[in-house]
């Protein structure tokens, strides 16, 4: 099999898009945001329950491919307990990590288990694929009011 | 050259060689290029054309008094020659060069449709028509309030001619329907669908789109009364596409667009629109592309459509008989009368994950909603993987697309 597949498709990520945690609406969240890419037909609704500044439950539900999946169970579960800045702060390193040049070093100390997702920067063309969970948290978190989408 | 007196060998690797492309590597690998629903790959006479025109031919057409001028009108008018026998039509009066089937598709909603339509008219369409056969019709619906009505299609992929019969009432005045599905493969008896619309008057716009690069079209046979294709589906150059119209339609028919070379002449006061087909080719067109088509017609008839149909049943039906044989794996898109496109669901697998790993092979496919959301919706997928096939495929690129399709069911075990 090819090397690149093999990283991008690691076994996390498959668990996760097998069993996705934290998957299942939230009759009780006081923020919720839809995210659609339309060409790809990823569709998930993002769920937070706030205290405070602490994102205190999230889940999500909808459907997409392995990569959009998964990013979306392991955000969830890197999330529950975390602060809103935390929160943005994780992603901006995701961020960096997915659209990172290929060959490019990244911090994996401030990814966590997210780092399994550093394969995605050698599919391009996947990348929004494992942001469109994190955009739609960010307008459940800040509503703009606009439908999200990465594409 | 004239390869099609040689009937019996369809010699795929002689062909293959005509396309400086299809020598290319992706990942190292070979290219194996299934999309050609998609768009068609294009051989070096096209190639070589444009080459030639831009380097040593290129001026505009109609109004030079100089010799490039001259020439490069002729060619294009011999072009339109080309596609007037390619279709059986008439005349080539009938042939109006437009960007695309969408601008075709588009025309014939808008000259036609806005004319002669008024609120409360049923336009007939199908399930499995590509957006450009749906949009257009709802734009105009919301313009001047014409109502669509959907023929229904079956688990199969087929039209469901009894529903369209009962469908095709006194209200409709204008039936819409596609040639052969993008997203199924379905060849549709559009000849028995213009027959029983024509028994009622009402005339037929057919979206030849996936058609014309794989069995043989004859206008006047089918008796439509407007045909749309694109040329870079039938290799040909992007950005060029043809609508043919019978004449007495395109005459009463208002012009596209307003500019030159659509006049003949213009005061402030009024103006006096050009014969066919200039009332509908406003401004400079694509010249190079048009010549392209012509030289992508002569070659695709050096073949012989006949024998490209032949030779992509065998292929579709060896790649029927492979696929099946994927553990998971299940076609949307049984019809009976098929054209070699294989649309398909995988297990658990997303069609966008399957393109990726098929790409790291070198394999070129589709993946999504092939621009034909309801079908999905009706088959109830999010998006299939679709494999289309050209006449320069070979049985050893669909034993590719298998491998490769083992190694998805691998990593979604």
């Amino acid at each position: 099999m090819n090397e690149d597949i093999r990283e991008l498709y690691q076994q996390m990520i498959m668990d996760h898009n097998k069993n996705p945690r934290n998957f299942h609406a939230m009759a009780d969240a006081d923020r919720t945001a839809e995210g659609y890419n339309p060409l790809c037909g990823d569709h998930f609704k993002v769920y937070v329950k706030m205290e405070g500044e602490i994102i205190k439950d999230i889940s999500f539900d909808g459907s997409g491919c392995a990569i959009s999946k998964s990013s979306a169970s392991m955000m969830t579960a890197a999330l529950k307990g975390k602060t809103r800045a935390e929160a943005k702060a994780l992603f901006e390193e995701v961020h960096k990590m997915l659209s990172r040049g290929i060959g490019e070093p990244f911090d994996a100390a401030k990814v966590g288990k997210l780092a399994t997702f550093c394969g995605v920067c050698e599919f391009p063309s996947r990348v929004k694929c494992a942001t469109l969970p994190w955009h739609t948290l960010l307008e459940g978190l800040d509503p703009t009011g606009k439908q999200v989408t990465t594409e | 050259m004239d390869r099609s007196a040689d009937a019996k060998i369809f010699d795929v690797e002689q062909i293959r060689k005509d396309f400086p492309i299809l020598r290319e590597q992706v990942y190292g690998k070979p290219l194996t290029y299934l999309d050609n629903a998609a768009t068609t790959q294009k051989p070096l006479a096209v190639i070589d054309t444009l080459t030639q025109y831009y380097s040593k031919e290129n001026a505009n057409i109609h109004r030079g008094i100089f010799c490039l001028s001259e020439q490069a009108t002729k060619r294009y008018k011999s072009a339109r020659h080309k596609v007037q026998e390619f279709l059986g039509a008439a005349s080539d009066k009938e042939i109006i060069f437009v960007r695309g089937t969408t601008e075709a598709l588009n025309l014939v909603a808008q000259c036609y449709g806005r004319t002669f339509l008024k609120a409360g008219d049923e336009v007939l369409i199908t399930h499995m028509e590509h957006h450009s056969n749906i949009v257009p019709w709802q734009m105009l619906s919301e313009e001047i309030g014409i109502k669509l009505k959907v023929v229904p299609i079956n688990d199969q992929g087929e039209l469901i001619l009894e529903e369209l019969k009962k469908l095709l009432t006194d209200n409709v005045k204008f039936v819409a329907v596609v040639h052969i599905s993008n997203a199924l493969g379905t060849i549709n008896p559009v000849k028995e669908i213009i027959r029983l619309a024509h028994a009622k008057g009402i005339p037929v716009v057919v979206d030849g789109a996936q058609a014309v690069a794989h069995t043989p079209v004859n206008v006047r046979d089918l008796d439509c009364d407007f045909y749309a294709f694109s040329g870079h589906k039938l290799l040909g150059p992007t950005g060029i596409g043809v609508l043919y119209g019978k004449k007495e339609f395109l005459e009463k028919m208002p012009p596209y667009q307003g500019g030159g070379d659509m006049i003949r002449s213009v005061t402030f006061e009024e103006t006096t629109y050009n014969d066919l087909p200039y009332k509908f080719e406003a401004g400079t067109p694509h010249i190079a592309g048009v010549i392209g088509l012509g030289v992508a017609i002569d070659y695709i008839s050096s073949i012989g459509l006949g024998r490209i149909e032949a030779y992509e049943q065998e292929l579709l039906n060896y790649g029927t008989e492979k696929l099946l044989q994927v553990p998971g794996l299940r076609l949307i898109g049984t019809a009976k009368h098929k054209s070699a496109i294989l649309s398909f669901v995988l297990g658990e697998a997303h069609a966008h994950d399957i393109g990726t790993i098929l790409d790291r092979q070198g394999i070129a496919i589709r993946a999504g909603h092939h621009c034909a959301m309801p079908v999905m919706q009706r088959f109830n997928v999010p998006a299939t993987t679709r494999a289309s096939l050209a006449f320069y495929n070979t049985r050893e690129e669909i034993d590719r697309l298998v491998a490769a399709l083992h190694e998805v069911t691998e990593v979604f075990q």
